[in-house]
Formats: structure tokens, C-alpha cells, sequence
């Protein structure tokens, strides 16, 4: 896991869902660097084109509810945002994401604090500070960062199963 | 202390005594489902991410194009060619225009007891069954196909004890969107959905596959339901035997328990964008609509296109409006003809398609342009989701689907 890290913040709200995060129409695209500029398109068009690589998220409850298309945390990955914060995450975008080496975070109490556009510092594992003020964090369990660290679960494969080793 | 459903079945597949939730056992799946939405990209990732690469057990795979069957552009005929290939050099078991990869599944190969991966987030579905179906993203399915195992957290249980039967007129849908609007779209998340209790037996296997396939949207895990001789009976019908038959012990520790007596549940509708967003149906009359569709893996089965077809039989689709019905597989397709039911839709005026997940993913067809309104049995109902961004989708059940294409706007069964 790398160490810490000041990021910008877009919020975003509850339920993100999968079809926010990258509408059906653009998952036939040929990769997911094509898919980049549709990302949060049906909520917030302009949004892919403004998020600069390192950026956070911070959003409300429940994000990435709906379908189990790999290529939402994908896309997210690929727009370079360094992690995600919530309140709370939909299980198979949660698995999905870690899957993808793209760091969640869940925290209760940061979305209600924070505007667009200001900083927050992340120190994964422990902490996030913004606006004067820190918001501890949970450690994820071992199996989880073992993946993460890794960089996703097919490298993690690698390693654990000596597949393609 | 005594154990859940949910956990007994991990725990056999994990090949431990005993487990409980919020530990994280390694399972051995039983079967493992993939269909044309994502299963391109796990050959690509198979193919060139991985050295050496191999499948633990490829008779556990079932891969079924749904998605966009019949291709609708070179890119998802490439993508399904893709995918047919690979299975025939491997032995997969494939199916291409034969259903709704769901609907496949419980019609062919669901077992009670089994612990299934779908890369299919209503894979939830196979809880009718009694088994643990659940849906993962493509590179979860790889690790599985792989290596023929995976890790779960083992999932809190939240318990519905059912009584009562369901009044005339109201379905498995407005049942399970009555639900979902209680305990809300993240309600169960990371959670198992149980169900049990004499209102169980009164529920047709139609109408328990609609139940659990659409718990996803309230964010759980896995749905499950107690095997009973419904059950049993289908899956006589379809010629299969139970891997095994768990139920919660009585001292088995849920994490909430809801009693829903069935007799009290009315017509629902879910408004756009959510699928928590319920009001009863007579709370949306008059909402124009632009397109109707009948079918998907959540009600696209005999027992649907039976409600639509009586409700709509000697009536017309109301002038202007689209109103798509599709079947949910091959077999349920075959049946709707024998029992003269797509000549009832087809002389009132519907669009009777092959089976496949048709508008209900807002691609493969029926997709609806800026500032139109789709009234859907499908199975959500997301900004976007069947097409324009600024379009709005109303889910509802088979019967007030198809009264609402009748009238035009949305209505219930008993006004057309």
C-alpha cells in the first residue's frame, strides 16, 4: 500500500450505481482507456474530463449498487483516482474494485463534512485529515490487502498459486 | 450454537464442520455461470494475463449468451464469437439464444445445496432452489475458473417469515418491491435474504425465482429459500436431484426478522431512479409512458406472459406506444405458443421477441431516447438504465405492465 497521499475531493451522492459509472452503451467499447470520457456520464457529463490522475471520491451510501460489470471500477481506476471514501459500498463493486487494486475506504462521517474541490489527506489504513479535523479508518482485512497489495487479485494469484509463475 | 442456511451451505463447501458470519472461509464451488455481458473480457484476462493458463474443472462452467442475442454490431458478434470459441476448445457448456442466462440456470442446472458463482449480479436468483447463488465480477470468476475455489465472507442472515397468500391481482413483484422498499436498496448489503414460513408454500417456483433474483437490489449477498415440494417437484420436472437440503437450525442467529403477512401486500411501482423508490401503483396513474416490456430473468416466465396475455387479451396497445414482450428462454417461448398466448400480445398490437435480456439492460433492443418513459418488468431502474440518460423507467409487475400499455400511462389490471 502506498503512503500518504493528498488528493483532491469530487463529491459525489448516495447510491452511485454501476449505470452511472459507466452506462451499458459504452461497455462494448474496445478498452477501458475508450471508455474514460463516459464515465459519470448520465449524472455529470463533464466530470471524466475534469478528474485529474490522483483525484479522490468521496460519496454517500451504498456506492456502486447494481450490476457486477468489472469495468466500473475499471474506468474509475483508469481515470487515476487514488481512492474512493463512502459511507458504504455494494458488495460485488466492493470485491470488484479490490479486485482492481483500486483502494475504498469506508467512512461514516467525512461525506456530510466535505466540498468539491478541497483537499484531504489519506493515510491508508489509519486516517484521512481534512479541514483541520481526522477521520480514523479501518485497516482492511488480511486477505483483502494481500490483494490490494499485489496490485489485484490475478497478480495475487500469481503469487499465492504460482500461476504463471 | 445452532447455524443459518447461508452458513451451512459455505460451510459444506468449504469442507469444515461448522462457520459462522463475518468469518472467511475458502470455498469449493459447485458450479460457476458466465454470460456475453462480461465473459469477453475473462478469456481476454485468461488468455494473456495469466501463463499456463488452465481450468480447474470445466464441466462446472455453463456459459450462456444473453446479453445481446441475436448481435445487434460487429463488436458484440466478435464479442459472442469470442466466447463460443473458447468454449468448444475447452468443453464448456454453452448456450447461445436458448434464454435469460437465470432462467437457463433454474430451468437446467441449479441444484439445492450448491454454492454458485454467476458473473451476473441477479445470480441471487438461485436461492428458489434452495442454493446459494451470488454474483461476482470477472476477475473473481477467473480466480474460480481457475482454480475451482474462491473466499467468501460468511453473510448475516436477515430472516422473512411469510404468511398469508397473496390477494388476486398481486405478484411476486410488488411482494418483493414492497420489501425492498422497507429495508432499502442497501438494506441487506454484504447479507444473506432468507425465506421461510407457510406463506412460502403458497408462492409458485415463478414466483420465488422473481422474489429472490431481484434481492440484489436491496444490495444482499444471497437470497434463500426453504426447499419445499414446490421445490422438489421442479426439480423432478426437470430432472435433477438435490445436492442437499439445508435449513436454518431453530436456534440459528439472524441478524433482523421481518413477519410479512402476504395478504396485506398491493400493486407496487418503483419510481425512477431507484429501485427503493416504491409507492403503491395507483400513486403513478396517469404517468404517460412511450414503451412497455414484459420479460427479463425477473418475470419473463409462462406464468407472466399468462397474467400479461389475460389482461391484454381482445384489447390493443395504446396507440404510439411500444410495448416489447420477451420471453425469458427457449422452453418458456415454446409454451407461450402452445398455449396461444403470443397470439393474443401479437394481434393486440406487441413486439414479440426472442428470448434474451432485451431493454431490461438498455442495450440488445427497445432501448428509449431523451425524455421518454419505459413501465418495466425488468429488473431495475437506474438514471440511464435502458437507455438515454435522461429518460425514466418505472418497474412494476406483469400485470400492471401490460394494463399500462393498454392504457397508455400507468394503470393497474383492474382499470383497463
Amino acid at each position: 500500500m502506498s503512503d500518504t497521499f493528498t488528493a483532491k475531493i469530487w463529491v459525489l451522492g448516495d447510491d452511485i450505481d454501476t449505470d452511472i459509472i459507466l452506462p451499458t452503451e459504452y461497455l462494448a467499447l474496445k478498452s477501458v482507456e475508450d471508455m474514460k470520457p463516459y464515465a459519470f456520464s448520465p449524472l455529470r457529463p463533464e466530470l471524466a474530463g475534469l478528474i485529474q490522475p490522483g483525484d479522490m471520491i468521496v460519496a454517500g451510501k451504498n456506492f456502486g449498487c447494481g450490476s457486477s460489470r468489472e469495468q466500473a471500477p475499471e474506468v474509475v481506476k483508469a481515470l487515476g483516482i487514488s481512492c474512493v471514501v463512502a459511507k458504504s459500498y455494494a458488495r460485488i463493486f466492493f470485491r470488484n474494485a479490490i479486485n482492481n487494486g483500486l483502494l475504498l475506504i469506508e467512512n461514516a462521517e467525512l461525506y456530510d463534512a466535505v466540498t468539491e474541490g478541497d483537499t484531504a489527506t489519506v493515510t491508508p489504513g489509519e486516517k484521512i485529515e481534512y479541514n483541520g479535523k481526522t477521520y480514523e479508518i479501518a485497516s482492511l482485512p488480511e486477505n483483502l490487502m494481500e490483494i490490494l497489495n499485489a496490485g489485484g487479485l490475478v497478480k495475487a494469484m500469481r503469487k499465492r498459486n504460482g500461476i504463471g509463475e | 450454537m445452532g447455524m443459518t442456511m447461508a452458513e451451512k451451505i459455505i460451510a459444506c463447501a468449504a469442507g469444515v464442520e461448522t462457520t459462522k458470519a463475518g468469518d472467511i472461509e475458502t470455498v469449493t464451488l459447485d458450479k460457476m455461470m458466465s454470460n456475453d455481458g462480461t465473459t469477453h473480457l475473462t478469456i481476454d484476462m485468461y488468455n494473456n494475463k495469466i501463463k499456463n493458463p488452465r481450468i480447474a474443472d470445466p464441466d462446472k462452467l455453463i456459459w450462456i449468451v444473453d446479453h445481446n442475442i441475436p448481435a445487434d454490431s460487429p463488436k458484440t458478434a466478435a464479442s459472442h464469437k469470442k466466447m463460443r470459441d473458447f468454449a468448444k476448445e475447452h468443453g464448456i457448456t454453452f448456450y447461445e439464444g436458448e434464454g435469460v442466462c437465470h432462467q437457463v440456470m433454474m430451468e437446467n442446472h441449479v441444484r439445492p445445496g450448491e454454492l454458485i458463482f454467476g458473473a451476473d449480479s441477479h445470480t441471487c436468483a438461485y436461492g428458489a432452489l434452495g442454493a446459494f447463488g451470488t454474483g461476482v465480477g470477472c476477475t473473481d470468476y477467473l480466480y474460480a475458473m481457475v482454480t475451482g475455489t474462491s473466499w467468501l465472507l460468511v453473510p448475516e442472515t436477515i430472516r422473512f417469515n411469510l404468511t398469508g397468500k397473496l390477494p388476486e391481482g398481486v405478484y411476486a413483484r410488488d411482494l418483493i418491491l414492497t420489501i425492498i422498499g422497507k429495508i432499502s436498496a442497501n438494506g441487506a448489503n454484504y447479507k444473506a435474504m432468507e425465506f421461510a414460513g407457510e406463506g412460502l408454500h403458497t408462492l409458485s417456483m415463478a414466483d420465488r425465482i422473481a422474489v429472490c433474483n431481484l434481492c440484489v437490489e436491496a444490495g444482499a449477498k444471497t437470497a434463500l429459500m426453504e426447499v419445499d415440494d414446490i421445490a422438489m417437484d421442479y426439480l423432478k420436472e426437470h430432472g435433477r436431484e438435490p445436492k442437499a437440503i439445508f435449513k436454518s437450525d431453530d436456534d440459528a442467529v439472524f441478524s433482523e426478522v421481518y413477519d410479512i403477512d402476504l395478504s396485506t401486500i398491493e400493486p407496487i411501482v418503483a419510481k425512477p431512479h431507484f429501485v427503493d423508490n416504491v409507492v403503491k401503483a395507483s400513486e403513478c396513474s396517469g404517468v404517460k409512458i412511450d414503451e412497455a416490456f414484459l420479460g427479463s430473468c425477473n418475470n419473463g416466465r409462462i406464468e407472466d406472459l399468462r397474467v400479461g396475455a389475460a389482461v391484454i387479451k381482445g384489447k390493443k396497445v395504446a396507440p404510439k406506444v411500444r410495448f416489447l414482450v420477451v420471453p425469458a428462454s427457449r422452453s418458456v417461448y415454446k409454451q407461450a405458443m402452445k398455449e396461444g398466448l403470443l397470439d393474443i400480445f401479437m394481434e393486440a398490437g406487441a413486439m414479440v421477441m426472442n428470448p434474451n435480456c432485451s431493454v431490461c439492460w438498455g442495450a440488445c433492443q427497445g432501448v428509449i431516447g431523451e425524455g421518454e418513459t419505459l413501465i418495466s418488468t425488468g429488473t431495475r431502474n437506474f438514471k440511464g438504465r435502458a437507455g438515454h440518460k435522461d429518460s425514466f423507467v418505472y418497474l412494476a409487475s406483469a400485470a400492471t405492465v401490460t394494463a399500462s400499455a393498454i392504457a397508455g400511462e400507468i394503470t393497474t389490471a383492474d382499470r383497463v
